[in-house]
């Protein structure tokens, strides 16, 4: 469970990001946090596993405040948080195999990490992960071989070979094109639901977030405008999200693909021995 | 300003009137200054000798050929030399200029203290010609191979260093900070993060500047650092302009085997 209390940023150039943001996101809820550009959606999550330090407020991810950690007790607590970024932000000269293994260096020493001689279960997992994203066959590839969707799928593994209890996902689909967009927000989906993950997805697409989020929070300049569930997103509300603008063609849209989701991730879930094919199938019926 | 309002519309233009006439006047002192250097010379100049040049430059390449083949077997240890005092050299400064590029470069130093001494080594280094290493050198540690090393080394240093700095600056930082979020230590961050990012500019400056330090160690010698230098020395003070030419094409062909190993390199890593 990730809680925020009165949590605030201010940038050393003024700018204030984040107001006064209390938040619960309680264990296996995904959570898509939606809003403008510069809205502090991207600020919020760094907050929260401190790429970014808050200004004020508490962060507290189960009974921990992560906010008063030491720098020692904060790299031990940010192995439990998995992070997905935006353009993926693999090592693009490194091999896949040593992206997905780089989610243990908080886990294993600096000679570990030199001579690339990860434990045993870590490698297997590794591969287990990469078989789940269906790209066991590029493990020895480069990175900047990969398609734009292979590579975020290796950032999944990534974040999720950490064994986290959060994951902090930062525009995951916004470099990708709106297929793969969707197979890699169902998979990250997914992958909640196997293992009972808290996930905060910033995502800018209303559509995407309303499929694939048990929970929407509009930010809107630092502020909190909206929390509730996907389908409480009337064109009111995005309007005081986005500002005025006729809503009603997008979600009128959402309303008519969500049904057809829903009838391919069961389709998903009934065949579950090859998951690239799975997805390759299920995407192509949308 | 470039907006100008005409009675057919609006006007643009690159600069303002007053800008633009700054700039003639700009050029118009360049020239002036230009024109008096050039009769400054032209009056300390003895026009007797420049109109000899070219006979005596047709007489000394008269001397020069044909080259004395023979003193090549004298010349072998010397090449050797040569080439011992670049790579020596090169090796020397990248080991010293790594740590330095790590504490100059702004996103990898630990402080801006550290920072300023590691520039501060950097342009020392540079602001220093490796033919006046040289002459301390041999004051120093005597007259030889070791002094021409050390020269190569302490002038390669600022040279690898600023580009390697530099290469680390010019990295994509989110790279890094997905590393950091994985919960990795700071050395961690660095062998994971930073140095696949920086390796291929790693190799590629250090095999640059070795094909640099290859030309400059080919004339360490004339301060008598070592390598084929001095035989050069020797040679053009005892007037054997036979032996200078061979020399000389010795040089060239070190020169180009060296332009085409870093080349190869160089495209194999990129």
């Amino acid at each position: 469970m990730l809680r925020l209390e009165g949590l605030s940023k201010r940038y050393k150039t003024g700018d204030q990001a984040l107001t006064d943001i209390n938040l619960v996101v309680p264990n296996g809820q995904v959570m898509a946090l939606i809003g403008p550009s510069g809205a502090g959606k991207s600020t919020l999550i760094r907050c929260v596993n401190r790429l970014v330090e808050p200004t004020k407020g508490k962060v507290f991810l189960g009974d921990l405040e992560l906010t008063k950690l030491g720098s020692g007790a904060l790299r031990r607590a940010r192995r439990k948080m998995g992070m997905i970024f935006q353009e993926y932000a693999l090592v693009e000269r490194l091999t896949v195999m040593e992206n997905v293994l780089s989610g243990r260096l908080g886990y294993v020493g600096f000679w570990t990490s030199w001579t690339r001689k990860f434990p045993k279960k870590d490698i297997q997992e590794a591969y287990r992960l990469l078989d789940r994203v269906g790209l066991m066959h590029m493990a020895d590839k480069r990175a900047d071989q990969l398609s734009g969707g292979q590579r975020q799928r290796v950032g999944i593994c990534r974040a999720l070979i950490q064994n986290p209890d959060l994951l902090l996902v930062d525009e995951p689909t916004a470099s990708l094109d709106p297929k793969t967009s969707r197979q890699i927000m169902r998979l990250i989906n997914e992958l909640c639901a196997e293992r009972g993950l808290a996930a905060i997805i910033n995502i800018h697409d209303v559509l995407l977030a309303q499929m694939y989020s048990q929970r929407v929070v509009g930010l809107e300049l630092g502020n909190v405008v909206y929390d509730g569930p996907p389908d409480g997103l009337t064109p009111e509300v995005l309007t005081r999200i986005y500002g005025e603008e006729d809503w009603e063609a997008t979600i009128e849209k959402v309303e008519d693909e969500d049904e057809d989701e829903i009838g391919e991730e069961i389709d998903a879930i009934s065949s579950p021995t090859k998951p690239e094919q799975k997805t390759i199938v299920a995407s192509g019926e949308s | 300003m470039p907006l100008i309002e005409t009675s057919d519309g609006p006007m643009w233009r690159r600069r303002a009137t007053k800008k633009q006439l700054l700039i003639w006047l700009g050029w118009l002192v360049g020239i002036a200054i230009a024109t008096y250097a050039w009769q400054l010379i032209s009056e300390k100049t003895i026009w007797f000798f420049v109109e000899d040049a070219p006979r005596q430059a047709a007489d000394i390449g008269t001397r020069m050929i044909p080259p004395k083949w023979s003193y090549m077997n004298e010349l072998w240890r010397p090449v050797w030399d040569t080439l011992n005092i670049a790579t020596l050299g090169t090796v020397i400064a990248l080991i010293i200029a790594i740590p330095v590029a790590f504490a100059a470069a702004k996103n990898t130093t630990p402080h801006p203290l550290v920072r300023a001494v590691a520039l501060f080594i950097i342009v020392s280094s540079r602001s220093v010609n490796s033919l006046v290493w040289g002459l301390i050198l041999v004051l120093i540690v005597g007259p030889g191979v070791l002094a021409g090393t050390i020269a190569i080394g302490l002038r390669s240093i600022g040279f690898c260093a600023k580009l390697l700095y530099e290469g680390i600056e010019e990295i994509d930082h989110t790279q890094v900070e997905a590393i950091e979020a994985t919960g990795a230590s700071r050395a961690q961050q660095m062998l994971y993060g930073i140095v696949p990012q920086v390796l291929p500019t790693f190799a590629g400056v250090g095999v640059f500047r070795w094909d640099i330090n290859i030309r400059e160690s080919t004339i360490l010698g004339l301060v008598g650092a070592g390598g084929i230098g001095l035989e050069l020395n020797g040679s053009i003070n005892t007037l054997a302009w036979t032996q200078v030419s061979m020399i000389l094409l010795v040089i060239l062909v070190t020169v180009i085997i060296s332009e085409w190993v870093s080349a190869r390199v160089r495209g194999a890593i990129i």
